[in-house]
């Protein structure tokens, strides 16, 4: 049908849009809220099962900067992910710092390895990437397996502190304070690279698209992708940075483990991954329902947890439980 | 007699054994309207994806605005003025139409990527009414246009528009036909690539005919159109 015979619509205006500051703000608000709950339910199961669930908040929002975002489908997540856990190890043990500073750290290692990954196959699409970054996954275990100083394969205990920082009773509180801070700021920097007025989002959504056209608008796209990956493996590796201290030990085998592969890339699939709220949403459900299932039935199901949600969500809702609104909004 | 924009020096690709394009040279000067036409095969896509940085070329090269654009990736090419349009429309499919235009704002960078601007780009193309829509809701002239509006956004001072109205109707191919007539009057030198000859012919200042990866003829569009070796590529002996 020409357009001829089609009236016109009205322009839209656009929709009222929250500022970067503003939502900076009401994630401080948000995290200060989570943490003051917390602290009055003061239970420590309270505390680890936010932490669980915060950590996969994390890593699913980091991972759909460069899945989502860009569509470049990582399938290495544990790397990063025990990257940062390896780096408290190293880090704690070689310079004697408490968690922030080897979060900061985790950071840097996280974003470095991203940046090196990046650069040695983001020519690769598809498959190819994604089979790449599970070979990253694979070289990186075998290091730590091999590399003694952080315990080899027998693994590494990490003593917690005995201070805990005021206002704190406990230090699994302190942690799970610490993992609410990283989510929110995890939920910004999500945001605020999508809604970013420099066009950083929306290059990567161009590139995600169509490469070739990207480049025909101008858009740098090895650059965009190099700094996705970056991002995307430094906040990778800060979420796996307080997981030697959540159980006190660490081991290479459940540090790289296939869950949180798996989980970084069906938690932002099952929410949806063209918005930072897709992450959340689904790092909030499935991570609470493998949780819940590892008290009530046992940890042995939760992958299976992840296999029939992910497998109903392709099915039945591709765009995710985000895709769902937005179509019932039509 | 205006400045030449766009110099190809001895233009070659090659794809393995096979030779797509083999010492092509051409010059367009400012503000021209160029049809570059030629059978299937005969390079006018390649021709296109070498200038445009998709391809690199194996021989030869090419000078746009008097510097040569070896070593520039597609992006840095279309920063400078140089912009292309698809044979087959590619919109960015995950974005509104006005996003779309938004992204060459955002990232031409001599532009401000502000909403009345890509309004404007928009209105140019007659898609205001559809700055909402996603490019799924659009027919194929709708996506035509905005595939050139994308192009136009990035303010080029040359504009490869390949095969802007295959597939459209009588009237379609009209409604493209005047913008692209639209787009020269304000300045922009344009390389038309096309099958639609009655477009061609209508719309070309000069001619010029890829047949086999090598340029045959070169000129006024009647005088080319009536050579005895262009009349053979396109009809056979």
């Amino acid at each position: 049908m020409s357009d001829a015979t089609l009236p016109a619509m009205p322009v839209l205006p656009a929709p009222r849009r929250m500022g970067h500051a503003a939502f900076w703000l009401a994630c401080a608000v948000a995290a200060l809220a989570v943490i003051a709950v917390l602290r009055g339910i003061g239970s420590e199961y309270a505390y680890f099962a936010a932490t669980f669930v915060l950590q996969y908040v994390v890593l699913a929002t980091a991972w759909n900067i460069l899945g989502g975002y860009a569509g470049y489908v990582n399938f290495g997540a544990a790397a990063f992910f025990a990257a940062g856990a390896y780096t408290t190890v190293a880090i704690g043990k070689a310079l004697g710092l408490s968690l922030l500073p080897c979060i900061a750290f985790a950071a840097l290692v996280g974003g470095a390895l991203g940046l090196g990954t990046g650069l040695l196959t983001l020519r690769l699409r598809g498959a190819y990437f994604a089979i790449a970054t599970l070979c990253l996954s694979v070289v990186l275990q075998t290091l730590v397996v091999n590399w003694s100083y952080v315990g080899g394969s027998r693994g590494a205990y990490v003593i917690r502190p005995r201070d805990v920082p005021w206002p704190f009773d406990t230090y699994g509180g302190y942690l799970c304070a610490v993992v609410v801070v990283l989510a929110a700021a995890a939920i910004a920097i999500a945001r605020t690279i999508e809604k970013s007025r420099l066009g950083l989002g929306l290059g990567l959504a161009a590139l995600r698209d169509d490469e070739q056209a990207a480049e025909a608008a101008g858009v740098p796209t090895l650059r965009l992708k190099l700094i996705a990956t970056t991002i995307s493996g430094a906040m990778m590796a800060v979420a796996g940075a307080p997981l030697p201290l959540l159980g006190s030990y660490v081991e290479p085998n459940s540090a790289f483990g296939l869950a949180y592969a798996v989980n970084a890339i069906a938690m932002p699939l099952i929410g949806g991954t063209a918005s930072w709220a897709g992450p959340l949403i689904g790092a909030v459900v499935l991570a609470s329902l493998q949780q819940a299932a590892t008290v009530t039935i046992s940890s042995a199901a939760n992958l299976l947890i992840v296999g029939v949600v992910l497998v109903v969500f392709v099915c039945a809702a591709p765009h995710g439980i985000l895709g769902l609104f937005k179509k019932g909004a039509r | 007699m205006s400045e030449v924009v766009l110099r190809a020096d001895g233009v070659g690709k090659r794809f393995g054994g096979f030779t797509a394009l083999s010492g092509v040279n051409l010059e367009v000067r400012a503000g021209e309207r160029l049809g570059l036409i030629g059978p299937n095969g005969s390079g006018k896509s390649t021709f296109t994806n070498c200038l445009a940085g998709a391809f690199p070329s194996h021989d030869g090269g090419f000078t746009f605005k008097g510097q040569k654009l070896a070593g520039l990736k597609s992006h840095e090419r279309a920063r400078r003025g140089l912009a292309r349009t698809f044979q087959l429309p590619r919109p960015f499919r995950g974005l509104s139409v006005i996003e779309n235009i938004r992204v060459p704002l955002a990232y031409a960078g001599r532009h401000e990527a502000t909403e009345e601007r890509a309004m404007e780009c928009l209105e140019s193309v007659e898609l205001a009414g559809k700055a909402q829509r996603m490019p799924k809701e659009l027919t194929q002239v709708e996506l035509r246009r905005l595939e050139l509006a994308r192009a136009t956004a990035l303010k080029p001072e040359l504009l490869i528009a390949d095969e802007a109205m295959a597939g459209l109707s009588h009237a379609e191919v009209d409604q493209i036909l005047a913008l692209l007539f639209r787009l020269n009057a304000g300045g922009t030198t344009i390389i038309m690539i096309e099958h639609v000859m009655r477009a061609v012919t209508e719309f070309s200042q000069r001619l010029a005919v890829l047949v086999a990866g090598k340029k045959v003829a070169d000129g006024d569009p009647k005088t080319v159109l009536s050579m005895p070796e262009v009349e053979e590529a396109y009809l056979g002996r």
